[in-house]
C-alpha cells in the first residue's frame, strides 16, 4: 500500500454530472464535487457535514467505487478507487440512510447471511455475527421475519447491520439516521460509537446534514457546500474559529425585508440568519464583539420591531457553516 | 479468483432460486413460468394444422415443434441476467451494495439466471413430452443420439448465457425500464434462427444474419440429435455434417464469450462514468 497510514485520500477530486436535456444537443453540466482534497487517517472517525445537494453522496459513491470521478484521484487503503476497485472492495462497506433495500421475500437473517456469503465469510461465523448485531440494534425478535413485513425504520436498521457485518476496515455511512425517528437515531448513533470504540483501527466516514450528529460522533469534520470543502478540523477547533465572535439568538416580532437589509451594513455584524416563524422572526447573529449587539437592538427598535427574547450562546457547527457560507444549512440546501 | 467466482455464483443461484421463483404462490408461479411457454408452442401446433393443413407426418411439423420447444430456453436464459440487474437496481435497491461487494459480477448474474434455467427446462421437458405422447411428434426416445444432444444442449446454454451476460451488461447503462430487453432480443432473433422455418426461406440479404447466430446451429443440431436422419430433410444445412455444425456452434460460443467479456468491461465502465449503477428509472 502506498499510504499505509491513510485510510482515505483525495487529490483535487472532482465530479461533473452531464444531464441529458429533453431537447437534443442541450446537455447541461452540473458540478457536484469541485477540487476536494481530504486525508483521513487510519482509525479516524471522520465526518462530512453539509446541506442537501452539497456533494456528500457523490463523494461516497466515488470512494466506494460506484462512481468514476471526472477530475483528480482518490485512494482508499492506498488503492486507487478508479483503477484498483477490486482491491478496495473487500476492505470496505457502505450504508445509505433514507432508503429501504433488501429482498422482501427473504427473512432478515437470510438477507444478512447472503451478504456474508458474498464477502466470503463462512456460514457459522456469519450467523454468529448476524445474531450478535441484531441483538445490539434490537432486531433479534425480527430475525425470522420476511423483510417485506418490516417497517422502513427496521429495514434501515437491517441495512446498517449489513454494512457492519463484514467488519470492514473502512466503512462509509451516508446519512445513516436519515428518516429515522429520534429514538432510533439515538440507538444507531450509540451503536456506531460502540463499534468504533471496540475497534480503534477501523475507519469511519460519515456524512450528515445534522450538525449535532457530526459534533457528537466525529473526531474531525469537513464542512462541505456546493461541492467544495470549506473547512476541515475537529469540531472543537472549528468552533474555536468563532471564539472571538459573539453569537446571539434574538426572537423579535415579524420583520420586514427593509429591516433585514440594514443589517448587512451595520458595523460589527459579521453574519446573520433570519428564520421567519409563526408570528415571530428568529435572528441568529454572528457579531465581531459583544458591543455590536447594541446597534442591532437600536436598529430593530427603529424599525418598530419588538424584542421578545435575547440570548447569547456558544458557537455550534451550524454557526461555523453560517460563518463560512453566509447562509444557514437549510437555506443553502434550498438554493 | 476461483473462490470469488464460486461464491458469487453459488450464492446468487441460491438467491435467484428464492426470489425469481416466487414460492409464496407456487400455482401462479407455475402457471406463469411453465404453462405460458408450453401453451404458446401448443397454439403454434394448432395454427399449423389449421393453416398449413398438412399432417403431423410432414417433416416441417417436427421441425417447427422442436424449434419452438427449445426456443423456450432462449428467452429464459438470455433474459435472466438482465432481469437480475433490473430487479436488484429498481425493486430491491441492492445493486449498489452488490456492486461494491467483492464478487465477480458476471458470475453473480449467471448465478441469478440459474433459477430461470431450471424453470425453463421444466417447460421444455413438459412441451416435449406433450408433443411426443399426444401430438405425434416423431421423436423416439430410444433412438435419440443422447451424447450429441447433451453436448449440444450444454454448448447452447453456455452460449445463451454469454449472450445474456452481454445483454445484462448493456442493461446496466439503460435508465428507463428496459424490462423488455431480454424478451425483445429473444423475440427478434426468433425469425432468424430457423426456429419456425428453414433459414433458406429468408430473403437472401437476411440469410447472413441467420448464419451468424449460434441459435441457428444449435436448433439444427438439437433436431438432428432427437430426430435422427429424418431431420436432414431440409436444404438448410443438408451439406453440413454434425461435426461441422458443432464446430460452428463452438466457434460462435467462444466468440460470444469474448463479446460478453468485452461488453461487460465496456458497459461497466460506462455505467460507472455516468453514475448509473444505483440510478432509478424516472417513471
Ligand atoms: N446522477 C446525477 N445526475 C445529475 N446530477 C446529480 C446526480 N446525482 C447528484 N446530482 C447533483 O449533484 C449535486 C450533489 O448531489 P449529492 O452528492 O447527492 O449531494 P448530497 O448527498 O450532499 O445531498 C446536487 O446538485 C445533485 O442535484
Ligand atoms: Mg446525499
Amino acid at each position: 500500500m502506498a499510504h499505509e497510514a491513510l485510510a482515505i485520500q483525495t487529490e483535487n477530486l472532482g465530479r461533473v454530472y452531464t444531464i441529458k436535456a429533453i431537447k437534443k444537443g442541450e446537455a447541461k453540466q452540473r458540478v457536484a464535487l469541485n477540487d476536494v482534497n481530504l486525508e483521513v487517517g487510519r482509525g479516524e472517525f471522520f465526518g462530512l457535514l453539509g446541506p442537501n445537494g452539497a456533494g456528500k453522496t457523490t463523494l461516497i459513491k466515488i470512494l466506494t467505487t460506484l462512481l468514476a470521478p471526472t477530475h483528480g484521484r482518490a485512494t482508499v487503503a492506498g488503492y486507487d478507487v478508479a483503477r484498483q476497485a477490486a482491491q478496495v472492495r473487500p476492505l470496505i462497506n457502505m450504508v445509505s440512510g433514507g432508503e429501504s433495500s433488501g429482498y422482501g421475500l427473504l427473512t432478515v437473517r437470510e438477507n444478512l447471511w447472503m451478504f456474508g456469503q458474498f464477502y466470503g465469510l463462512d456460514s457459522k461465523s456469519t450467523y454468529r455475527r448476524v445474531d450478535a448485531l441484531l441483538e445490539i440494534v434490537g432486531l433479534s425478535d425480527r430475525a425470522h421475519t420476511k423483510t417485506s413485513d418490516l417497517s422502513t425504520g427496521l429495514r434501515q436498521k437491517m441495512n446498517i447491520v449489513r454494512g457492519f457485518l463484514t467488519d470492514p476496515q473502512i466503512i462509509f455511512l451516508d446519512e445513516p439516521t436519515l428518516g429515522l425517528d429520534v429514538g432510533a437515531s439515538r440507538e444507531v448513533r450509540s451503536f456506531v460509537r460502540n463499534w468504533v470504540d471496540e475497534r480503534p483501527d477501523r475507519t469511519l466516514l460519515l456524512t450528515t446534514h445534522y450538525m449535532a450528529e457530526a459534533e457528537e460522533l466525529c473526531q474531525r469534520v469537513a464542512i462541505i457546500n456546493a461541492g467544495k470543502v470549506l473547512a476541515c478540523d475537529s469540531p472543537a477547533n472549528l468552533k474555536r474559529r468563532l471564539q472571538r465572535e459573539a453569537i446571539f439568538r434574538l426572537d423579535v416580532s415579524p420583520l420586514r425585508n427593509g429591516a433585514l437589509s440594514t443589517f448587512e451594513t451595520l458595523p460589527g455584524v459579521r453574519k446573520f440568519v433570519h428564520t421567519p416563524q409563526d408570528g415571530k422572526s428568529e435572528l441568529d447573529l454572528i457579531l465581531a464583539e459583544d458591543g455590536a449587539i447594541a446597534s442591532v437592538v437600536t436598529t430593530l427598535t427603529s424599525h418598530g420591531a419588538q424584542i421578545l427574547n435575547l440570548q447569547k450562546r456558544e458557537p455550534t457547527l451550524e454557526d461555523v457553516f453560517v460563518d463560512l457560507v453566509g447562509l444557514s444549512m437549510e437555506q443553502a440546501a434550498a438554493s | 479468483m476461483l473462490q470469488t467466482f464460486n461464491r458469487s455464483f453459488r450464492t446468487a443461484a441460491w438467491l435467484g432460486w428464492q426470489v425469481e421463483s416466487n414460492w409464496t404462490d407456487p400455482l401462479l408461479f407455475f402457471a406463469f413460468s411453465v404453462l405460458k411457454p408450453v401453451s404458446s408452442v401448443l397454439i403454434l401446433v394448432f395454427m399449423y394444422h389449421a393453416v398449413a393443413g398438412a399432417g403431423s407426418d410432414a417433416p416441417i411439423y417436427a421441425y417447427i415443434f422442436l424449434g419452438n420447444a427449445f426456443y423456450i430456453y432462449v428467452g429464459a436464459v438470455m433474459a435472466g441476467t438482465s432481469y437480475a440487474i433490473l430487479d436488484d437496481r429498481e425493486r430491491y435497491r441492492t445493486l449498489k451494495y452488490l456492486y461494491i461487494a467483492p464478487i465477480a459480477m458476471p458470475m453473480y448474474l449467471l448465478g441469478r439466471a440459474v433459477a430461470r434455467f431450471v424453470v425453463g427446462t421444466l417447460a421444455v421437458v413438459i412441451t416435449l413430452l406433450v408433443g411426443i405422447f399426444f401430438l405425434n411428434v416423431p421423436v423416439n426416445l430410444l433412438t435419440v443420439d443422447w451424447p450429441l444432444f447433451g453436448l449440444t444442449l450444454a454448448l447452447g446454454i453456455i452460449c445463451l448465457s454469454f449472450m445474456g451476460l452481454a445483454l445484462g451488461a448493456w442493461t446496466l447503462t439503460i435508465r428507463n425500464e428496459p424490462w423488455f430487453l431480454g424478451d425483445a432480443v429473444a423475440a427478434s432473433l426468433y425469425l432468424f434462427s430457423g426456429a419456425i422455418f428453414p433459414i433458406t426461406l429468408l430473403p437472401g440479404w437476411l440469410q447472413p444474419l441467420a448464419y451468424g447466430l449460434p441459435v441457428t446451429y444449435w436448433l439444427e443440431l438439437l433436431r438432428r440429435a432427437t430426430l435422427g436422419p429424418n431431420a436432414a430433410a431440409f436444404p438448410t444445412f443438408a451439406a453440413w455434417s454434425n461435426g461441422q455444425l458443432l464446430a460452428a456452434l463452438t466457434g460462435l460460443t467462444l466468440a460470444f464469450g469474448l463479446l460478453a467479456a468485452l461488453a461487460f468491461r465496456f458497459f461497466d465502465r460506462l455505467a460507472r462514468e455516468r453514475g448509473l449503477i444505483d440510478a432509478q428509472s424516472n417513471f
